[in-house]
């Protein structure tokens, strides 16, 4: 279980988060949307330890402000939007560094495993340098996997935070790593999500947080969540909600003109 | 080695080039040991290694001549050699991996300009010491200032820069930069009023020398280079982490402060007793762990002990040409150094135009 409760996170005079209470179950993919500068990333940064708060954080029962990295690494991987990185590793070289918590028993045959997970089998020997953003989105997320490849261990869920994990992708790679997220909830890990596609969040999400000016308006599921409503007062425009026929849970909104 | 050669981490999978520097290693511990061979064996008194040590297997004893020439002078002077080049190499590769920039140095946390400013008061203003002191100090005052310069400037860059128990290299870069200014106009001030003869010492430490190297010095030095050379591969696996930025660092299991703590600390140490000993010996720490990259890859579980390991053979190599250049007299390394390392430093930038930026 993930519980944040009060988050507040001050940048210089204001107030980024305003006393944000936000829950994710294990074994569900809990996405969190708004318009930029929500907070939406803020509040994942806080939940990982990784921005300075006020409240409290609990992941699976242990306090993320006084737990050691190596503690928090064990139970959960983290994605962050892009990586820039400082010296020429090679792709497979990248994803070991996934492991060297060794919390994934270590194993360098998880390298092949993880990246041909997110499609990049034969990439391993490139430099990291050399390939587009959307290749090193995908080599990031296969370093997480390799750094948390079981969603259970030791009867405990692990977790991944991805913040933006489809911003830089092509539709078909959108769907993979959304896929991989869903297995990984799926086999009983958590995932935590911050999204910008209302659609995919639509299609994979179980629980969706909305966000806007610092404040969650609502949390559930994307049907109560993305009404014409809630998405009008969240983004500041007029939103209009389609649900379109085959699955009946497929949303499509529509910005309207003004 | 042995052992890691056959560790499964190191059997080839694509892309891992782990199994190659395993195999570097190798080649360069062959090539160190060489180059201190050399190193004992060439010298302006024409003293020979080779008879000495026929001599010592015949069971005869040494001349006086050949046991000063090789025990008390050669030898120190190498071990100096090693443990200077190693220790200079291994503090650019952390420097490096800590400021995520291939082209930082030890300057960058204060070591050098609070060494140099050691330096330089202990020369100029050495003289107004009470004669009790001087005395007692002796040859030892320039070695002794300078690291306690290097000291005192790394911990007050480190103190201006750590806010709740978290350092910011970037702010220890700028703060650097200031105190540099400063330090540099008192000493400026410092040489402006020195006499002719203190102004050549000063030129000459500043050129950098193991020519000096006694026992004693060694003894000096070595625990402070030793300590860091020992613990830099600790932190190994957290300066690799930083390569990806201090918050995926952390995300992976890195205690950043910690490994910013030793680094910072290791660095000071060894470069701070490296400069006393031997005064500005440049480009090692640059070029060294520079070429290490391109051959093997950036991963600091080889990086370092390989840097150490090239490091000495080429300060080695350099202390050897400085007696042969022009024996009997003798070059300061520094100026070899730089005649070896800067026209090789563009070369290698000229030839792969395309990773400067990385």
């Amino acid at each position: 279980m993930l519980s944040a409760t009060n988050i507040t996170v001050t940048f210089g005079r204001r107030d980024v988060l305003h006393d944000v209470s936000f829950n994710a179950a294990p074994g569900a993919l809990t996405a969190i949307v708004g318009p930029n500068g929500s907070g939406k990333t803020t509040l994942l940064k806080a939940m990982t330890a990784e921005v300075p708060h006020d409240g409290k954080v609990l992941l699976n029962g242990t306090d993320i402000d006084t737990a050691k990295p190596w503690q928090l690494a064990a139970m959960r991987g983290v994605l962050p939007q892009a990586t820039p990185l400082a010296f020429p590793f090679t792709v497979a070289e990248v994803v070991r560094l996934g492991l060297m918590n060794g919390t994934s028993g270590g194993s360098p045959h998880l390298v092949p495993a993880a990246l041909e997970r997110v499609g990049l089998s034969g990439y391993a020997a490139r430099f990291y340098q050399e390939l587009s953003g959307g290749e090193q989105q995908r080599v990031q997320l296969a370093r997480v996997l390799a750094q948390v490849w079981e969603p259970m261990h030791n009867n405990t869920p692990r977790w991944l935070f991805l913040d933006e994990p489809v911003s830089a992708l092509d539709i078909g790679h959108q769907l993979l790593v959304m896929q991989i997220a869903r297995d990984f909830a799926d086999a009983g890990g958590g995932v935590v999500a911050v999204m910008h596609d209302l659609n995919l969040t639509a299609m994979f999400a179980d629980d969706v947080a909305l966000i806007s000016d610092g404040r969650i308006l609502a949390q559930g599921t994307p049907e109560a969540v993305f009404t014409n409503t809630l998405l009008s007062q969240a983004y500041h425009c007029a939103v209009q909600v389609n649900t379109t026929p085959p699955s009946g849970t497929f949303l499509l909104p529509h910005v309207a003109q003004a | 080695m042995a052992f890691a050669l056959h560790s499964p981490a190191a059997t080839a999978l694509e892309g891992d080039r782990s199994l190659r520097a395993h195999r570097l290693t190798l080649v360069l511990v062959g090539g160190l040991l060489l180059a201190m061979l050399a190193s004992l064996a060439i010298g302006a008194s024409g003293t020979s290694l080779w008879q000495a040590l026929w001599d010592l297997a015949r069971g005869e004893e040494l001349e006086l001549r050949e046991r000063v020439v090789l025990w008390d002078i050669r030898l120190p002077r190498t071990l100096m050699g090693v443990a200077v080049g190693a220790a200079l190499a291994v503090s650019g590769a952390t420097m490096q991996g800590l400021f995520r920039n291939p082209l930082a140095d030890p300057g960058l946390i204060g070591v050098s300009a609070g060494a140099a400013f050691g330096a330089i008061v202990a020369i100029v203003l050495g003289g107004l010491l009470p004669v009790a002191i001087s005395a007692a100090l002796g040859y030892y005052i320039v070695p002794i200032a300078a690291f306690a310069g290097s000291w005192a400037m790394t911990l007050i860059l480190y103190h201006v820069s750590t806010r709740k128990g978290r350092t910011s290299v970037a702010t220890m870069l700028l703060a650097g930069i200031g105190l540099g200014a400063l330090t540099g106009a008192v000493g400026g001030v410092l040489i402006y009023i020195a006499d002719d003869a203190q102004l050549r010492t000063l030129t000459f430490w500043g050129m950098g020398s193991i020519a000096g190297a006694t026992w004693s010095k060694l003894f000096a030095a070595l625990p402070l280079m030793l300590a860091a050379l020992i613990a830099t591969p600790f932190i190994a696996k957290g300066l690799n982490g930083l390569a990806l930025g201090e918050a995926a660092a952390s995300h992976m299991g890195i205690d950043v402060q910690r490994t910013k703590n030793v680094a910072i600390l290791a660095v000071a140490a060894a470069v701070g007793a490296a400069v006393a000993v031997s005064g500005g010996i440049g480009f090692v720490g640059i070029v060294v762990p520079h070429l290490l990259r391109l051959a093997v890859g950036p991963d600091h579980t080889y990086l370092l002990r390989n840097s150490a390991l090239l490091g000495a053979t080429l300060l080695l190599v350099a202390d050897i040409i400085s007696r042969m250049i022009i024996a009997p007299a003798e070059l300061p390394i520094g100026i070899i150094m730089a005649v070896i390392g800067g026209p090789f430093f563009l070369w290698i930038l000229l030839r792969r135009r395309g990773l400067v930026d990385m």
